[in-house]
């Protein structure tokens, strides 16, 4: 517990609008999408970085810790205020500070909703492609902290790609500007980019300069089906290997098919045994071209179905194959693992092979589905926990895919991070030496693991 | 805590454990939108409501305080992916909240009043007797100076003129019509009845005209949707059997309403509150909702052509959906029949299926964020330079008239079968 003059001086730094600590807004700041719980003594919402700074600075100074949360989104409990202390809410931060045309960037506050950047973008022809499928929700902040990505990012990047610069108060309170607006710039480290994905351990960001690129004059949404799931992971290759990058490459399983299917009745090919959801963007004709030799690609690999979206309303109801899958998900199973590892492209088809061994091996269902385009495969392992040992099984079945996943010059994670749910496994892929400097880093700037201790480095 | 306390809770137990705190609500709630606090937000309450049922923490003021922020709305069990009922589980937060604290003045007084009997019938008498409740007539120092929504009293609200004379007292309870055509039971409801007459003399005009035989039951009480936003299920309880019992007696093809909140009511909420120790009842409510027919549905289904109908005057309108038949899944008929009406030109407003922040309770307990939520409403309406915003619901008539009156604007609010209704003269 904070004791009272804690929370009094927290009040004066941010309101007593701004601060609370009655057991309702414990509650409700004490989860995200991981389903797991730990409660917080106290959430402060601050407006500003000078707020932030003064918060931290007192943090640091007494020794209690801070969480950093933005929509509290995150599926590995980066937000999560384990242990407790205060979480730190950005969302009140939330302003787009200007959109430059001349240079083709933004500058942004980190509680502006992802989807919310975009659509002001889009206004002005500009577009910021990162497309984590929380959107709608979460937070820019939160994306730059766990370096998010998305089905774009076949083509584009993930958020990382995109971030020019940032406006970081640092766990002793200091605020300091990393980066810039400029293409190039190669003085100092580039703690621009150590920041993207420190899942809020070594400062809290509080602006955030983006890239900005022209948006894309059309595209083209095409469904193929494919008879087989090697297939179909071989088809990701030869796109790629044929010197196409689309938009997307978005692939699902056979289990992942049938789970949509009982429940929607999308009129898929029963043969189906895998789905590829391509998409490509750029000038119409090159599109136009770019379809037609993907069709030549991929059609002596077992296709039984190729569909091509005529116009926006046919590619909407293309894409909805793809966003059922989430909510159908739970008929196989109630309660899920959704891991995201990430294999060279080529390699697609091997790690789904190895990941339908362990399925077989362990018996327990998991549905594979994802962003095969950049080789991030989400491999959901479904379990029902109040069956006896399932949990168990599951947590033994994680490790051997990841193991899938380091095996073929992979890495564990993608998009979500490690944050408690992946802390456990991080030794399978860094090095002693590896999480040594990592922690001579956290060690440096957070001198007191005051800023989201406990959080993706092994616990000491 | 005892077990009875937590009882409506037990309803939705299972549906409590759907919810996986995606944060997929955030992007949907319009009282999140209000407040910015994640206790107003669909996934907070469901996490206070597990919290509640481990028993770990209590119905006290925070509880309720965090269960009043929400318009039942129905948005974040809309884009919920795992389509948790959170508008359930509100609804048994708040009984279990008054069962637990008992109800607060304001809600015992709107029980009282709301039950009535002959309520709806008082006619002329019902200004005086509502008038102690909905009236400044009260000293300030009273616990019965409160603000309802219907008709509400606030502090810089526009309240609508009260009926001289009430639309049920107006009309014989048969109006008899073309033999061989509908029997059509008419669902009045409070607005409709005390406020907004009009929306009852069109809608009688358009059922005449089609030929229908409508009967207004003398006896149809409130259908109780006030007391619901509080927790008084009790007293939605009692008001659906006397409803039931007034709509029964009467042997109709369809049981009408124009007002998207009593259809709401009759449709859903009745079925819903009557747990399974009562089959009977049950059946005859699940009956009741499978003949309950929105205005605008039964129009379009017995062929109403608007070109013979509806007026003629030269007007851009827009269309706002209330929550209550957006949920229903009915947004297509009302805009279908305004499109076929002579001389309206129909202008969609962004965001035309968000709630007005009306939300019964919400209301009076929120006035400046159901405020800040119907200002985003004014905004859109204004945008699409609309003379007149149609919509199907006598709550959102009056919240969408004082958003736009308080902004200065004279855009008018219309109900759907007022201007389909346009050219028939009696």
């Amino acid at each position: 517990m904070l004791e009272a003059r804690i929370l009094d001086k927290l009040t004066e730094i941010v309101g007593k609008e701004n601060i609370a600590t009655e057991v309702q807004d414990m509650i409700c700041y004490g989860y995200d999408a991981t389903q797991m719980e730990f409660l917080p003594d106290a959430v402060v919402h601050p407006a500003n970085s000078a707020e932030v700074s003064q918060v931290l600075a007192l943090a640091n100074r007494e020794k209690f810790p801070v969480f950093p949360r933005g929509a509290g989104s995150g599926f590995t409990g980066g937000a999560l205020p384990k242990g407790g202390g205060i979480v730190l809410v950005t969302t009140r931060m939330n302003r787009i500070l200007r959109i430059d045309t001349d240079n083709l960037v933004a500058e942004v506050e980190p509680g502006v909703v992802t989807e919310a950047f975009q659509m002001e973008v889009e206004k002005l022809g500009l577009f910021y492609p990162p497309d984590p499928a929380s959107l709608k929700f979460s937070t820019l902040g939160g994306n730059v902290a766990e370096c998010a990505g998305g089905p774009r990012a076949v083509k584009y990047g993930v958020t990382k790609d995109f971030v020019m610069g940032l406006e970081v108060v640092l766990p002793t309170g200091e605020v300091i500007r990393t980066g810039g607006e400029t293409v190039k710039g190669v003085v100092g480290y580039d703690l621009t980019k150590l920041i993207c994905g420190s899942e809020g351990t070594l400062g809290v960001i509080t602006k955030i300069i983006f890239k900005l690129l022209p948006y894309p004059d059309s595209k083209k949404t095409m469904l193929t089906v494919f008879d087989s799931i090697d297939g179909a992971a071989r088809a990701v290759s030869t796109i790629i290997k044929g010197k196409i990058i689309p938009t997307t490459l978005e692939f699902m399983d056979h289990a992942t098919l049938t789970c949509v299917e009982r429940r929607f009745n999308l009129g898929l090919p029963a043969e189906g045994r895998a789905v590829l959801l391509i998409e490509v963007d750029g000038d119409r004709d090159l599109i136009e071209k770019q379809a037609e030799q993907i069709h030549a690609l991929i059609k002596p690999l077992g296709l039984v179905q190729f569909r091509v979206a005529k116009d926006a309303a046919e590619s909407e109801e293309l894409w909805r194959v793809r966003r059922l899958v989430s909510p159908s998900l739970r008929d196989v199973n109630p309660d899920k693992f959704n891991e995201d590892i990430v294999v060279p492209r080529s390699r697609v088809p091997d790690v789904i092979r190895r990941i339908e061994q362990i399925q077989q091996r362990y018996e327990i269902p998991i549905v594979n589905f994802g962003h095969a385009g950049d080789g991030n495969i989400h491999v959901n392992i479904m379990i029902d926990k109040t069956v006896p040992g399932q949990l168990e099984k599951a947590h033994e079945a994680i490790k051997e895919v990841f193991q899938a996943a380091l095996d073929l010059g992979g890495t564990m994670s993608g998009e979500h991070g490690v944050g408690l749910a992946k802390q456990a496994f991080i030794p399978m892929e860094l090095t002693a030496d590896q999480i040594g400097a990592m922690r001579a880093i956290k060690r440096a700037l957070d001198p007191n693991n005051i800023l989201n201790p406990g959080k993706m480095l092994p616990v000491e | 805590m005892t077990k009875k306390t937590v009882d409506p809770l037990e309803r939705v137990e299972k549906e409590l454990k759907k919810c996986v705190k995606c944060g997929a609500c955030r992007a949907n709630c319009p009282a999140f939108t209000a407040f910015q606090r994640e206790p107003a937000v669909a996934r907070g309450k469901v996490a206070l409501a597990q919290h509640i049922m481990k028993g770990d923490i209590t119905l006290d003021d925070g509880t309720y305080a965090a269960m009043s922020k929400c318009l039942l709305c129905g948005s974040c069990v809309e884009k919920c992916p795992n389509q948790v009922p959170t508008d359930e589980i509100v609804i048994a937060a708040r009984e279990a909240l008054a069962k637990r604290r008992g109800l607060t003045t304001f809600h015992k007084a709107v029980g009282q009043v709301i039950k009535t009997r002959k309520l709806m019938n008082l006619g002329a008498f019902a200004a005086s007797i509502l008038g102690p409740v909905f009236f400044r007539k009260i000293p300030a120092t009273s616990g019965l100076r409160l603000r309802f929504p219907v008709p509400f009293i606030g502090n810089s609200r526009h309240i609508p003129q009260i009926a001289k004379k009430s639309f049920i007292a107006s009309h014989p309870e048969v109006i008899q019509g073309e033999p061989g055509k509908p029997r059509i039971v008419f669902f009045v409801g409070c607005m409709t009845n005390f406020v907004y007459t009009g929306i009852g003399e069109a809608t009688i005009k358009l059922f005449q005209h089609l030929g229908c035989t409508i009967i207004i039951p003398k006896d149809q009480q409130c259908c109780g949707l006030p007391g619901m936003s509080g927790g008084d299920l009790d007293t939605v309880r009692e008001l659906a059997e006397q409803n039931l019992a007034a709509l029964e007696a009467h042997q109709a093809d369809y049981v009408m309403t124009a007002c998207a909140t009593c259809g709401g009511a009759l449709h859903k909420l009745y079925p819903l509150v009557i747990g399974k120790r009562n089959p009977e009842l049950k059946e005859r409510l699940k009956a009741l909702a499978d003949k309950t027919v929105d205005a605008s549905v039964l129009l379009k289904k017995l062929g109403l052509n608007p070109e013979e109908t509806g007026s003629s005057a030269e007007l851009n309108i827009t269309y706002h959906d209330p929550c209550h038949l957006r949920t229903a899944g009915i947004t297509k008929e009302p805009r279908a029949l305004l499109k076929g009406t002579p001389g309206l030109n129909l202008v969609e407003m962004e965001g035309a299926d968000r709630c007005c922040g009306l939300g019964g309770t919400f209301n009076v307990y929120h006035y400046d964020s159901s405020l800040k939520i119907n200002a985003g409403k004014t905004a859109a309406i204004q945008a699409t330079g609309a003379d007149a915003v149609v919509t199907g619901c006598p709550g959102c008539i009056m919240q969408l008239s004082d958003g736009l009156k308080q902004a200065g604007d004279k855009t008018r609010v219309v109900h759907t079968v007022e201007l389909l209704a346009g050219q028939i003269k009696r």
